[in-house]
Order: C-alpha cells, then sequence, then structure tokens
C-alpha cells in the first residue's frame, strides 16, 4: 500500500543534506511555514534557496535567512527593509534574481526535464549582460537554464495517501512546479481526505510530484 | 490655468480606454486602483500575476480570504467565472501574448518605448525586478501611468532616452500621466489628450522629449 504520509515534523524533514537546493513555495498565501520551521529545527546548513521573494523582516523567509544558513538565494526581488538586503550588503548571502515569470519557467523546465529556453524576458536589459543571446522570430532572446530542487517545501489544502493534492485559491501559485521540479517534494496540508476522495479532474499536483506529506491542521 | 491628475484620477482616464472583453493585467501602484473605475457590467477580466484571473471588487473590511491574494500581496474577491492558475501557467498569460493589456508604473518611459521602472542606478545593490519585465515584453499592449515629472525637481520622465537601467524596450505604446496621453509612434511621442486648460507649449516645456501634435 502506497501512503506518503508521515507523522511528524522531524520524518517529513529527515535526510535534508548540507548544501542542498531548496525550493519553497508561497505569494503572500501558500507559504509551507510548518515546514520551514522545521528545516530551520533540522539544521542543514549551505543551502541554496529558491523563492518568488526575499521575504521581509520577520515571518518565514526572514526567520530561516536569519539562521544565516542559507549560503545563496534565488528569487525575483529583495525588498530594501528586510533580512534578506541586510545579509546581502554585510556579504554574508549570495544573491541571483531572476525575472518572476523566468524564474516559474525555469522551475517548470527543471520539473519538464526542459535543459534550456529562450526567451524575450529580461534579454534588453542588465540582467543579460555577459550571457547568451541570439534573435529567434526577429526578438532578441536570452538563455535560461532550468532549476532543479533537491527539496521543495509545499502547501496544500487537501493530500490523500498517494500525495495527490489541491491548493486553495491563489495559494496554489509555485506549489505545483516545485513540487514538479524536487527529487524530494516534502508537503504540508491542511486537510487529509481518503483516496478518491478528491474528483479526479480536481487534482492540482498529481501524487506522482509528491514524496511525503504531513498533516499540518489550520 | 490647468490642474493635475490625482493618482485616482490617472487611473480613472485609463478605465474610460479599456473596452469590454479586454484580458488585462495591472502592475502595481497607480494601475492597481484602474480596476475600481471600469464598471463591473463592462465585463474586463483582471489577472493577476500570481495565478488569479477574474479579480472582484475589493472585499468588505472583515470578510477578507486569506488564501486569496493579488501579485501586491492584498486581499481580493474573485468574480463569477474567475479562474486560479499555478504560476507558470499565470506568467505563460503574459509571456505568451495572452493578455490584450499591461499597465504598469514606471520611472521612465523614452520616445521608442523603452520603460525603465525596476532601478533607480546600475549598481543599486538590491534588485527588485519581480515581474515587470515579463509583462513588458509579453503583453499585448503595454500602456505605463506615472507622474509626468519627478516629485522633487520637476524632471521629466518623458525622455528621449532612459537615464534608469531598462526593464524593456521598444515595448510601450501609450502612457497616462497627471498632465497628458501620450502615443508612442515610430516618429515619437504623439500627443492624443491634455487636462483642461494645459496647452500644447506648456506642455512641452515640462517634457525633456519632443512631443508632436495630434494628426
Amino acid at each position: 500500500m502506497i501512503d506518503k504520509f508521515v507523522s511528524t515534523r522531524a520524518e517529513a524533514l529527515a535526510g535534508i543534506e548540507n548544501g542542498a537546493t531548496v525550493l519553497l513555495a508561497g505569494f503572500g498565501a501558500g507559504t509551507p511555514e510548518h515546514l520551514v520551521a522545521g528545516l530551520i529545527a533540522q539544521g542543514a546548513k549551505d543551502l541554496t534557496l529558491v523563492c518568488n521573494a526575499g521575504g521581509r523582516d520577520d515571518g518565514p523567509i526572514a526567520d530561516l535567512l536569519a539562521t544565516e544558513r542559507v549560503r545563496k538565494l534565488v528569487c525575483s526581488f529583495v525588498r530594501p527593509a528586510s533580512v534578506a538586503a541586510r545579509l546581502f550588503t554585510a556579504g554574508k548571502l549570495e544573491l541571483e534574481i531572476v525575472p518572476q515569470g523566468t524564474l516559474a519557467e525555469r522551475i517548470r523546465a527543471g520539473g519538464a526535464g526542459v535543459q534550456g529556453f529562450y526567451t524575450p524576458t529580461a534579454a534588453d536589459t542588465l540582467l543579460a549582460e555577459g550571457r547568451e543571446t541570439r534573435v529567434i522570430g526577429g526578438r532578441l532572446c536570452l538563455l535560461e537554464y532550468p532549476i532543479v530542487g533537491d527539496v521543495a517545501l509545499i502547501d496544500a489544502w487537501q493530500a490523500d495517501r498517494w500525495g495527490n493534492l489541491t491548493h486553495r485559491d491563489s495559494a496554489r501559485n509555485f506549489n505545483p512546479i516545485m513540487a514538479m521540479a524536487a527529487k524530494l517534494a516534502i508537503v504540508q496540508t491542511a486537510h487529509v481526505v481518503k483516496l478518491g476522495d478528491i474528483p479526479p479532474e480536481h487534482v492540482h499536483t498529481a501524487g506522482v510530484f509528491v514524496q511525503r506529506v504531513l498533516h499540518v491542521p489550520v | 490655468m490647468f490642474k493635475p491628475l490625482d493618482r485616482n484620477g490617472i487611473a480613472a482616464r485609463i478605465a474610460q480606454d479599456i473596452p469590454e472583453g479586454w484580458f488585462v493585467n495591472l502592475g502595481i501602484g497607480i494601475p492597481t486602483t484602474v480596476s475600481d473605475f471600469v464598471p463591473t457590467e463592462r465585463e474586463v477580466i483582471f489577472h493577476a500575476e500570481n495565478g488569479v484571473i477574474g479579480i472582484g471588487p475589493a472585499p468588505a473590511p472583515g470578510s477578507e480570504n486569506p488564501y486569496l491574494v493579488n501579485a501586491g500581496v492584498q486581499h481580493i474577491t474573485l468574480r463569477t467565472g474567475g479562474a486560479y492558475v499555478h504560476h507558470a501557467d499565470s506568467f505563460a498569460i503574459a509571456r505568451g501574448g495572452h493578455l490584450d493589456l499591461c499597465v504598469l508604473g514606471a520611472f521612465e518611459v523614452s520616445e521608442t518605448g523603452d520603460i525603465a521602472n525596476w532601478a533607480r542606478a546600475a549598481d543599486e545593490p538590491v534588485k527588485q525586478v519581480g515581474g515587470a519585465m515579463d509583462l513588458a515584453v509579453g503583453a499585448q499592449r503595454l500602456w505605463v501611468a506615472m507622474e509626468h515629472n519627478t516629485k522633487g525637481r520637476g524632471e521629466s520622465r518623458i525622455r528621449r532616452v532612459c537615464s534608469y537601467p531598462l526593464t524593456a524596450k521598444g515595448v510601450v505604446k501609450r502612457v497616462y500621466t497627471d498632465l497628458a496621453v501620450l502615443d508612442v509612434t515610430p516618429t515619437g511621442f504623439v500627443v492624443r489628450d491634455m487636462v483642461p486648460g494645459l496647452t500644447f507649449d506648456a506642455l512641452q516645456e515640462r517634457t525633456e522629449a519632443k512631443l508632436l501634435p495630434a494628426g
């Protein structure tokens, strides 16, 4: 019997190694905060963190960065007043700024086995300096590479024991694509449902992309 | 004498020009409020790049849904017929040419349609790119909403060449400012509209780029 549920947070986050690339989903909603707290407790260091933005002065991303166990942050923007900005200014954090759509597409490509793609996004900007471009269809395009995670931390509204997920409203955001793009997708779900209770056409993230699920009631 | 539009005035002026049936993304700042000035009976579908299609009116205080936010992480509602997609599909909407219109704020726009809206200096240590570069190159039309001149020194944001780092090149079709509506054309900025009482010459005085009267 396939059962991806684990009973403790420590079990959910076991085995994350130093130097791992961690994909962290969320955009104002849909951030798996309990798993971030678990990652802090788990203690892995020298991490590369991939998420939409660099967080604020408090909250899960700020808490994780404040441990100084993240070596590099890959995201679409960093607020000047944030833990991330202060660590970067102090030379304690590497930053890779990626346009948000390119970030999402690089993650999708990582999950889909696409080894690179060209996009006009950012091709005419400072972000393209020193990088490979080519003209396709009359437009200058920039070569982008996929992002693959060792681990993804995922938020769900419902999950069954095969790891099929639904995400509530706009809490979906990066969750389905980050689950796809990581070798180990760890989910916190608000609700546990029986296998078959999610109508097949309503599954947002198929269980094939999910390895571990932890029930974290809201 | 003339009176510049306030930020809501700019948003309302933009809303006048959005026809029923368009699929529209509104950037952070002045553009976000444009939807408040489109009457709900005019069916315009608003997109938020975090995966929301069909943004409805702002929620009543106390009835916010914590799972439903826009790209500025403000609580929103979904109108009947709306849908959610994941982040890669949401940016496929932007990058794949599925938006009829995107309205962004900016620091500067050039007469060749370049837009600068993410950094005030090339060596700014902390970069705030977000989704603007994707939206700027992907939408069918890019309009910009901004004040005509900078607040302090009154410098023109309507430029021959942008002085700030670019978001994208040659993509802006129209600019709505507190003073005027300007189209970006192959021959430069054409003045489509001005606030009442403002003359072409007075507008040119406040504008670094050369302006052309509407033909």
